[in-house]
């Protein structure tokens, strides 16, 4: 065996490692010796880390590690740093009136890009990540508002909600006019069919538009209105403009009349601090609907 | 320990002779006029087990004996102007106006811009750097095919500072055979103090390395200032602790083994010669069989054959890699020409013609050999094809470069919602437009579309006093959300449209474009 692992590659004069495979040798060619100490060296520092950081797991918990690293206090004592970066200008943000951020250009980026962030955070699950809202979710993007679009109302009802159960919520009820027996189911047809045709949608043939038209007027109008534009008093819908929370189908018209929808909103006082409140007001209203 | 191989050259060899052209070479022309590679000495009887052999490969030290002539000239010379450009190009002053740092080259991470004399890049045009990348490996390539390790032997940082560290070394510690003789004679106290000035020179070229680094961070007379007075940041003293160290370990102590085994450019560069790139060459055609002067007059006088290498090992003792050239083509040869110098010196001494060792390439050996007329191509199809990429990537970079404009417009249509039906009927798309001002003052712009007839333009977070002037803060880039809604009765799903940018005060402009999307069927 000896012989063997002395043999020396006739081309090159390299000696073989005495390994072949299908007459190909392998060639010995050690690497230098200051590579393999560097090596060595890495795994005695890749050690340290044991020392050092949180390293190896316990029974029911882990070396914490000489340092008292943990990744936790780190993201807070980053967290901290940002705050604090921030700070100058969430003073100052705190101190201007809502309409007044417009008129200083390094403040209004500030709380455009600090609204943004935080819409994707805490709204975005509902009203999705640009605020384009969904079925039952209001899209913010347009200029149709329940409660109205202005700054002040918009941050009025980021702060308080809707039907949230706070005190100072906006609150409003739609009666199920079918389930609770105020309308039969006729009556219900046709006041969807009515209300379809103040929206310039077509209407089912057959509907009795006059009848419902009565029945808009005794039981709709009072929210509603009497033109079916709305009143953001009671965040009552214009019926009459092509944007519907939850469809202009006849089908869809007819369940609410007849079941009622009341959606909620949470109440974000409290839940966020009126800085953040602010930079979502002005978010919100920069979207594209706001209002004066 | 008994190891069969210590000669990282020969190591070497093997990796330059997986090239095509060194099989058949070696092949050819080895058996009968390369000497023979000595066997590998037996491994020492008493150790059977291989496995008992040390796992590493010991290093040789190399002593450089002092050269003179054509190459070394050349080696001083390109030493001198890099370490210049190096060492002074921070203290060049370049007038960019207010806002703008007046140092030529900076690179200004805090703000994220890189200044260039009359060149200022952003981070978003860092394809610039792809650009440089691409033209400093083709030409690289276009060296190696003309002339072989032109970079390796005179430009490559590694080599310029190993260069400068192996001077100190012969100051201090005397040239090759001086330097061996004290090294055997033990620890004298003269020994001592001469590696004491060895190191403290090689600590103070290493240290001003890193000083001049730093340099291109931030203002270089300011910094230098405040790193003389101990008020620089941190970061700067030690970038400078950095590059102390690696200077002095890799041009100090490192040396050949960073190019022998920690460069990859030797096995490309091994993959990309061929046949007729000048290479550094023994001409081996000359020079063998190998005599001294008194055994080869002997030789010629009984008509048998006689070389011009008198093997007076000079090519091998100035070689900063300690390669053996008259192997042939090699891993570890750098190809500076040093070993050009020292046989061209002793070809002069004993009256034989100069260049047995000179920029050849591997075709005009065998030409020789045949008895025909060396013939040099540097025109062939690759090279020709590495001008051609270095002259179209140049010529773009320099057409991007003429072209770039002091202002730029870049549009994002909102993802969420896609478009925005209003209650009157109308449709809404909302954009994120980013507006560059590169100049170092502050702009005015006005935004307007093209493409849409009868659409209204609404940009938010801007003062509203009858158009919509956005303000763009000097050297900086400013985003706002626009509007544009379309009260066509049916737009169709997707309309291209056009956003334009105005300087209010030059005019000068920039577009955009981007869709306008509807519903499909309105």
């Amino acid at each position: 065996m000896a012989t063997e692992h002395t043999d020396v590659d006739s081309v090159t004069g390299t000696a073989t490692t005495g390994h072949e495979w299908d007459g190909i040798r392998e060639l010995n060619t050690p690497l230098p010796r200051w590579w393999l100490w560097t090596l060595y060296l890495t795994i005695v520092w890749a050690m340290g880390y044991w020392v050092v950081y949180p390293a190896w797991p316990l029974v029911t918990s882990f070396t914490s590690g000489a340092l008292g690293w943990s990744s936790r206090t780190a993201v807070v004592s980053e967290l901290n740093d940002l705050k604090s970066l921030r700070a100058p200008m969430n003073t100052k943000l705190a101190a201007t009136a809502l309409g007044d951020i417009k008129t200083d250009q390094a403040l209004a980026d500030f709380t455009y890009a600090q609204g943004r962030a935080s819409f994707r955070e805490n709204c975005g699950p509902c009203h999705g990540a640009g605020g384009g809202g969904a079925k039952g979710y209001p899209n913010l993007n347009d200029n149709d508002w329940l409660w109205g679009g202005s700054l002040e109302q918009i941050q009025h009802t980021i702060e308080f909600g809707i039907r949230s159960g706070h005190q100072k919520a906006r609150e409003s009820q739609m009666p199920a006019f079918g389930k609770d027996g105020m309308l039969k189911r006729d009556e219900i047809d046709n006041v969807a069919s009515f209300v379809r045709s103040i929206a310039n949608l077509p209407t089912r043939s057959g509907a009795n538009l006059a009848a419902g038209k009565t029945i808009y007027a005794d039981n709709c109008a009072v929210c509603h209105g009497s033109d079916g534009k709305g009143n953001k008093e009671f965040g009552a819908p214009n019926l009459t403009d092509g944007i519907w929370l939850f469809g202009s189908e006849e089908a869809a018209i007819v369940e609410i009349v007849a079941n009622s929808r009341n959606g909620v909103m949470p109440a974000w006082t409290g839940r966020l601090d009126p800085v953040t409140i602010k930079a979502l007001t002005y978010y919100v209203h920069s979207l594209g609907g706001g209002e004066k | 320990m008994p190891r069969s191989v210590t000669d990282p050259s020969r190591a070497a060899r093997q990796d330059a002779e997986c090239g095509l052209f060194a099989l058949a070479r070696s092949a050819e022309v080895q058996p009968a006029e390369l000497k023979p590679v000595p066997a590998a000495p037996p491994l020492d009887p008493s150790v059977d087990e291989w496995d008992d052999a040390p796992l590493y490969e010991a290093r040789r030290k190399i002593y450089p004996q002092r050269v003179s002539g054509t190459y070394r000239r050349i080696k001083w010379a390109v030493l001198l102007v890099t370490l210049g450009i190096y060492y002074l190009t921070p203290f060049l002053r370049w007038d960019r106006g207010p806002n703008a740092p007046d140092q030529a080259v900076l690179i200004d991470l805090s703000n994220s811009r890189f200044y260039f004399f009359f060149i200022e890049i952003w981070p978003q045009e860092i394809y610039y750097l792809t650009g440089l990348l691409i033209i400093a490996a083709m030409t690289l390539f276009l060296m190696n095919a003309l002339a072989g390790r032109i970079w390796c032997g005179y430009l490559c940082p590694q080599t310029v500072w190993t260069d400068l560290f192996q001077a100190i070394e012969r100051l201090t510690e005397g040239d090759r055979r001086e330097h061996m003789r004290r090294e055997q004679g033990g620890w004298t106290a003269e020994r001592v103090a001469r590696l004491g000035a060895k190191h403290f020179l090689w600590l103070m070229v290493a240290w001003w390395t890193g000083g001049a680094w730093v340099l291109y961070f931030a203002d270089a007379p300011t910094l230098v200032y405040d790193l003389a007075t101990l008020r620089a940041p941190f970061i700067a003293y030690l970038w400078i602790g950095i590059l102390t160290f690696t200077t002095y370990v890799l041009a100090g102590h490192m040396r050949e083994q960073v190019c022998l085994y920690m460069c990859p450019w030797p096995r490309i560069q091994a993959a990309l010669t061929d046949e007729h790139a000048l290479n550094v060459t023994y001409r081996l055609d000359r020079g063998e069989p190998r005599a001294s002067v008194k055994k080869s007059a002997a030789l010629l006088a009984k008509g048998l054959p006689a070389g011009d290498c008198v093997d007076c090992l000079q090519c091998v003792h100035v070689c900063p890699t300690g390669v053996d050239i008259r192997q042939g083509p090699n891993l570890g040869c750098i190809q500076c020409g040093l070993c050009i110098d020292a046989c061209d010196a002793v070809m002069a001494k004993i009256g034989r013609p100069a260049r047995l060792i000179a920029y050849d390439t591997d075709l005009n050996i065998h030409r020789r050999e045949q008895g025909l007329a060396p013939e040099y191509r540097f025109a062939r199809m690759r090279t020709l094809l590495y001008v051609a990429i270095i002259a179209a990537v140049g010529g773009v970079m320099t057409f991007a470069l003429v072209t770039r404009t002091a202002q730029s417009i870049s549009v994002l249509h909102d993802r969420n919602p896609v478009f925005v039906r209003l209650s009157d009927g109308a449709i809404r798309n909302a954009y994120t437009v980013r507006i560059a001002n590169k100049r170092s003052e502050r702009r005015e712009f006005t935004l307007s579309i093209t493409g849409l007839a009868g659409s209204l333009l609404d940009v938010v977070q801007t003062r509203e006093d009858g158009r919509f002037v956005v303000e763009v803060g000097p050297d900086q880039t400013r985003e706002v959300r626009v509007l544009v809604t379309d009260y066509a009765e049916l737009p169709p799903p997707s309309t291209p449209i056009n956003f334009h940018l105005y300087d209010v005060k030059s005019g000068e402009r920039a577009a955009a474009g981007d869709y306008f999307r509807a519903p499909a069927g309105g």
